[in-house]
């Protein structure tokens, strides 16, 4: 069975029925995040004057300002992907797309290093509130990092097969999953000042 | 692919590059500013501003919202008003705990 509305637009939206949906779900993903956000105000406003700061003191600026320049570099690779294949460069899509799960990965890397750290401490979720809230604020930025790249490696590999049957379709499930992956990054521009400046 | 979509696809990618630059420097100015030594309201109104300005363009550039059809645009619109709910709830527990004592 064909998927409707993959290429041409919807008339009644005015849009692809892939795009309207993913931007439904990212709708969802702000409300997700949004929740956890409302509970670290919650947090730091309940936690003695001064207390969050002191605690946020234990986080490695220098490595989470890498990481933020990392992600903020796979946006760009993941949007140029897209552009190649809208110039009909193959060879350019599998180029940038390799570099934005290389960012990906070494953002995984990056922060695999920060948590051991913490671990190596005696740092952790029960340690005071503002790391329950950091932890959990970034472990589940993580998950969504390891998501993309579930779908971003798909793209890369076999699905990417899809190139030489139907070219348009391929070119905007790219587009889908950059938005998926804008919105991460999106995420993690907020989480960077709110958790390590603040 | 017609030559003249080509071309705009070429224009894109010249301001997918600025934007890099700008989200690349706004990083390094909002660590810069929190070394300074600003009031706690000062420095969260700083880096929220900062943090604001490199969410728009992400969202606007890269998510191409700038040229993005009217239904996603009020779908979002609605998402960011209850998203402002959600963070002014907390703050209702804050003024209510002034009372209890």
């Amino acid at each position: 069975m064909e998927i409707p509305y993959t290429i041409e637009e919807r008339p009644d939206t005015g849009l692809i029925n892939s795009k309207l949906g993913i931007w439904l779900f990212l709708a969802s993903e702000v409300m997700l995040f949004g929740g956890l956000f409302s509970a670290y105000v919650f947090l730091r406003l309940g936690a003695p004057a001064g207390a969050f700061h002191e605690w946020g003191q234990e986080l490695n600026i220098p490595l989470a300002t890498l990481n933020t320049l990392i992600l903020i570099s796979s946006s760009v690779t993941m949007v140029m992907s897209w552009a190649s294949l809208k110039m009909n460069d193959f060879k350019k899509y599998k180029l940038y797309m390799g570099l934005t799960l290389l960012c990906a990965l070494g953002f995984l890397v990056i922060k695999y290093f920060e948590y051991t750290a913490k671990f190596h401490h005696g740092i952790f979720p029960g340690t005071n509130t503002f790391m329950s809230i950091y932890f959990t604020l970034t472990g589940l930025h993580g998950l969504h990092i390891i998501g993309g790249m579930i779908v971003n490696g798909y793209f890369l590999g076999s699905g990417s097969k899809m190139w030489t049957t139907e070219p348009e379709h391929f070119t905007n499930r790219i587009e889908i999953a950059g938005l998926y992956w804008h919105f991460v990054d999106l995420v993690w521009i907020f989480l960077f000042p709110v958790l390590y400046l603040l | 692919m017609s030559e003249h979509s080509m071309n705009d696809i070429k224009s894109h990618v010249k301001v997918y590059m600025i934007v890099f630059a700008v989200l690349a420097v706004l990083t390094m100015v909002t660590v810069a500013a929190s070394y300074l030594n600003l009031s706690t309201g000062e420095a969260i109104f700083l880096a929220l501003t900062i943090a604001s300005i490199k969410g728009s363009l992400v969202a606007s550039y890269f998510m191409h919202l700038i040229s993005e059809k009217a239904l996603i645009t009020w779908i979002l619109m609605l998402t960011l008003a209850f998203f402002f709910v959600l963070m002014f709830i907390p703050t209702i527990s804050f003024f209510d705990w002034v009372n209890i004592s």
